[in-house]
């Protein structure tokens, strides 16, 4: 139906924001006015890319809503973009958040309101674009794309040590994607198209000249530049900076969507284009993930920082994305791709909640507070439900994507399954006894007493997301339904790979 | 056309040498004016002249394109190739030209001969990228270098700026004693100077040694001229000592004429001993320009050490092969032209009475203070960085991609770890510009019309390289495509 939307959705809905970020260059430097244009183009974009999951034909494998034009013609690079189940997804994450993100702002930027907006706005289309690029080239371009608003968002706007914060952030992901562009050249260079899926068939035709002595470079490449911004465990040192030192929309979309973008390329590009070499390295990067789950577990539980705490905990739940990913199961994927968006939505609410007491109190440290429970009730209730849902409790979104990656894992192999599931109890004890801390006892410092209870526009940021985990997790089908087939398709060369064996 | 036939040049002949006729004669007419006109009208009327002198030579090549071919006895060509750069330096002089007028009535320099040197300067360079016949390449060159050895020392109250411009003089004329060097070697083993017959000389029979070392020396002065590894050591005291704006024209348009020079020298002629030659060059030109530039608290500095590794990467792409090289140099020049020019145009706007401002602390919090002059800066280091939707973003991934196509893969992976490298302090001015707070010392003042006129420019040239190269790219292989049949 409704073929001419069809065709526009998805060019509509990754340069809308660009387009809102264009318009606020010539606004008047009315703070108001700038604040409500950029929430009203990213609700835009929000209701516009709900036609993505809505009209996906639920059965097709392969990519939708696909436009294809030459972009530049030597060397041939298309704008090509197109959307399955899963990226289809993110890119509704990516539209969901950041209209909270514009919200959450609303008050606690107060310098350079409009450079923040379209700064915001300009990392929003780059985020979609990296989530609908079809051609390798393309998807540099946004990769890369993301990494220079990113940056000017936690430098500019950050707190204390922001500057040395950015500036890590910059280099780590900049130098680590050098790799991945290296790898994109050489594919280039032996297949003459940046196209996705040409590439794709030309590798497991083996027609690509001296691919078998290449390819564990170019995995490797591919997966270096993806493992940086996951992160993957001895990569992620970047992380805990840039979240303490981000602002909260910074935190959210860092959070919600940006380290979505490394497990998204591991899935689609590492075992898209490398099967075989996912398969030969899958054992040590499934034990990096698993240090990860266990050891940014640990190290969140020992934090006197509250953001720090969250942020260590998404390296924790990141590992199980990355797990469930190199399980090569389609339980495994298709938990790992709904851990994404849950974890998107419950850690983006984490971050958020962490930004609501620190614009009254401007501090982040657990032992700053005690017995809010009492001043904000509201809050404490909010923040207890975001709390289970990032826990993992059955009925919210948390339980399904880890229930999943962990059957997955088992499948796979059971000590993977045993280890990673420690990391579900983990979770629980660094999440509930920060809870207990913040929210429990008695008014231990003054300044609390008093301390106002959540505003009318934090409201409106915060029930969306809770409203969608416990949606996510009563109604999880109406995800799994579009994801499944996709990852289904990624799989697709995997189970071939299995036949092979079982006939030899 | 043949030479005996042709003794008197005929009307075509001048129409293919029309943009370097129209440059000198308003040159010389800024000359004649000059004494003509009072102290204070003076700047602004040489300034409009000059002018107007780049736009009509810059419509004067636009008419020159019309009528391809050679011209005076063969010893210049119009073709593809030569309109390219004569577009290039063209419309960097304009820029310069745009860029100077706010500059020189801020440092209180006499305008006088600066602007008719500019524009003379820029005739040498044009002649450069047309001439076929090696002897008016060295003439060319020696017109454009001795225009910027005077323009380099055109703070004539800067003790530093006497010393760029003797440092300049000095090493640019033996590294020119080089060039000449070269040719005659080259005339010794093939009997000619004409780069055409050359290359028939080279391609028909066994090479001569003597030719070696002829390209040798030739590509000693050229390297000079383009600020390579190890021929660079004045790159940073010139650049810190010359006035902003001849430093953002003598860091693009020399440069892009010395490159059309070595082209045409390397590919038409076919010359021996290209790839090692110009391996090795370029790995030092990266990674000293590079590293060089890490410890600069001088903004000027960081960006002559920054030019350095930018003409290391145009020779890795010269190192390629030249169906892919040739392209890929050409646009990485018009990109770097675009940028730098930009860069220096902001630079000469903060430098201030005295060039004082021009340390990187000087630019803190200007990401407050002058936001527009702040993001515009921005969008020149992003694109030096080689970030994406800028014009260096394609420039080096034409050139990587060029490289990796002739199996230099070496090569690249020295390119892009100095990318990385580089990363870092370019980055460094866009972390003071925005994330440090401002000193209140440093005056901004706003910024005039003719200065806003070319960074708007540079901007439009830089981002629409970087969106939609296509087009440049497409005209540049052409070109080569043409000289390789």
């Amino acid at each position: 139906m409704n073929t001419g939307l069809d065709s526009w959705i998805l060019t509509l809905v990754t340069f809308i924001p660009l387009a809102g970020a264009v318009l606020l260059f010539a606004f008047p430097r009315r703070d108001r006015d700038i604040r409500g244009f950029a929430l009203v183009v990213s609700l835009l974009d929000f209701v516009l890319s709900l036609h993505l999951p809505v009209h996906l034909q639920r059965g097709l494998p392969g990519f939708q809503y696909e436009v294809n034009h030459l972009w530049i013609s030597n060397p041939s690079i298309h704008y090509h973009i197109g959307a399955d189940g899963i990226s289809a997804w993110l890119v509704v994450l990516t539209t969901f958040l950041t209209p909270l993100c514009v919200l959450i702002s609303w008050d606690s930027i107060r310098n350079r309101v409009k450079e923040f907006f379209i700064l915001l706005l300009i990392l929003e289309t780059a985020l979609i674009g990296v989530f609908v690029s079809l051609d390798l080239f393309q998807f540099y371009f946004f990769w890369e794309g993301t990494l220079i608003p990113m940056a000017l968002l936690i430098g500019i706007y950050g707190h204390g040590r922001r500057v040395y914060a950015a500036v890590k952030f910059f280099l780590y992901t900049m130098i680590a994607s050098m790799f991945m562009l290296a790898a994109i050249l050489w594919l280039y260079a032996k297949t003459g198209t940046f196209d996705f899926s040409a590439i794709q068939t030309a590798i497991h035709s083996g027609q690509v000249p001296n691919f078998a002595a290449a390819a564990p470079w170019l995995f490797l490449g591919f997966f270096v530049a993806f493992a940086v911004k996951v992160p993957l465990f001895p990569v992620h040192t970047w992380l805990p900076d840039a979240h303490v030192e981000a602002p909260t929309a910074g935190s959210v979309l860092l959070a919600g969507v940006l380290l979505k973008m490394g497990t998204y390329g591991m899935l689609r590009f590492n075992l898209g284009l490398f099967p075989e070499q996912s398969r030969a390295n899958a054992w040590w990067i499934a034990i990096l993930a698993l240090i990860g789950i266990i050891y940014g577990a640990l190290v969140a539980m020992v934090q006197p920082n509250m953001k720090k705490l969250i942020a260590y905990s998404s390296i924790s739940h990141l590992g199980f994305v990355v797990l469930g990913i190199f399980s090569f199961t389609q339980m495994g994927l298709d938990g790992a791709t709904f851990i994404m968006l849950a974890h998107g939505v419950s850690t983006g609410a984490l971050f958020m909640l962490a930004g609501v007491i620190f614009e009254r109190r401007h501090t982040y440290e657990i032992s700053e507070f005690g017995g809010l429970a009492t001043p904000m009730p509201t809050y404490a209730a909010l923040f207890s439900f975001i709390v289970l849902s990032s826990i993992g409790l059955p009925l919210l979104n948390g339980f399904i994507g880890e229930f999943l990656v962990l059957s997955g894992a088992f499948q796979d192999r059971a000590i993977y399954g045993i280890l990673g599931a420690t990391g579900v109890i983990w979770s629980a004890c660094y999440l509930l006894w920060m809870y207990q801390r913040v929210f429990f006892g008695k008014v231990n410092h003054s300044v609390n007493e008093n301390l106002p209870d959540l505003s009318g526009r934090e409201h409106a940021a915060l029930w969306p997301p809770a409203v969608m985990a416990l949606l996510m997790g009563v109604a999880p089908l109406i995800w799994l339904n579009a994801i499944d087939p996709a990852s289904r398709t990624a799989l697709a060369p995997f189970a071939q790979m299995i036949s092979k064996v079982v006939v030899r | 056309m043949n030479h005996a036939a042709q003794v008197i040049p005929q009307a075509v002949d001048y129409i293919r040498f029309l943009p370097e006729i129209v440059l000198s004669i308003f040159g010389m007419a800024i000359m004649v004016v000059d004494p003509l006109l009072d102290e204070k009208r003076n700047q602004r009327t040489l300034g409009a002249i000059a002018l107007i002198g780049s736009l009509a030579a810059l419509a004067s090549t636009l008419v020159e394109a019309q009528y391809p071919g050679l011209a005076f006895w063969n010893m210049i060509e119009v073709d593809a190739f030569s309109i390219f750069f004569h577009f290039v330096i063209i419309a960097v002089t304009a820029v310069v030209i745009l860029t100077s007028y706010e500059y020189m009535e801020v440092q209180e320099i006499h305008a006088g001969e600066y602007y008719g040197l500019i524009l003379f300067g820029a005739v040498g360079m044009c002649l450069m990228s047309a001439a076929m016949e090696l002897v008016l390449v060295f003439i060319a060159l020696e017109i454009s270098s001795i225009s910027t050895y005077i323009l380099a020392g055109f703070r004539r109250r800067a003790a530093i700026s006497s010393e760029s411009s003797i440092k300049y003089f000095l090493l640019g004329s033996f590294a020119t004693a080089f060039f000449l060097y070269g040719v005659a070697l080259m005339f010794g083993a093939t009997g000619s100077t004409s780069i055409q017959d050359i290359g028939n000389v080279l391609r028909s029979v066994q090479v001569p040694a003597l030719a070696y070392i002829g390209v040798a020396l030739m590509f000693v002065g050229l390297g000079f001229k383009v600020a390579a590894a190890p021929f660079h050591v004045w790159t940073p005291d010139v650049y810190e000592g010359a006035p902003a704006p001849v430093v953002g024209f003598m860091s693009t348009a020399p440069k892009a004429a010395a490159f059309a020079v070595l082209l045409r020298i390397m590919f038409e002629a076919q010359a021996p001993g290209r790839i090692w030659l110009i391996w090795v060059v370029a790995a030092l030109s990266m990674t000293i320009g590079n590293l060089g530039a890490l410890v600069q608290q001088n903004v000027k500095r960081l960006l002559a050490y920054s030019s350095i590794a930018h003409a290391g990467y145009m020779l890795v792409a010269i190192a390629a092969l030249p169906s892919n090289g040739i392209p890929a140099v050409m646009f990485y020049i018009a990109s770097y032209a675009a940028m730098n020019v930009g860069a220096f145009a902001v630079v000469s706007h903060l430098a201030r009475a005295g060039e004082r401002y021009v340390s990187v602390d000087d630019y803190s919090g200007l990401g407050a203070r002058s936001p527009m002059l702040a993001a515009t800066l921005t969008v020149f280091l992003l694109s030096l960085i080689g970030i994406p939707v800028t014009a260096g973003f394609f420039a080096k991934f034409y050139v990587f991609s060029a490289a990796l196509q002739a199996n230099l893969v070496g090569l690249v992976i020295i390119g892009v770890i100095n990318s990385a490298v580089a990363s870092y302090y370019y980055l460094r001015v866009i972390v003071v510009m925005y994330m440090r707070d401002a000193r209140e010392a440093v005056p901004i003042s706003p910024v005039p019309t003719a200065l806003g006129v070319a960074l708007a420019i540079s901007v439009v040239a830089t981002i629409y390289l970087g969106v939609l190269p296509g087009r440049v790219l497409d005209y540049a292989a052409r070109t080569s495509a043409a000289w390789l049949h």
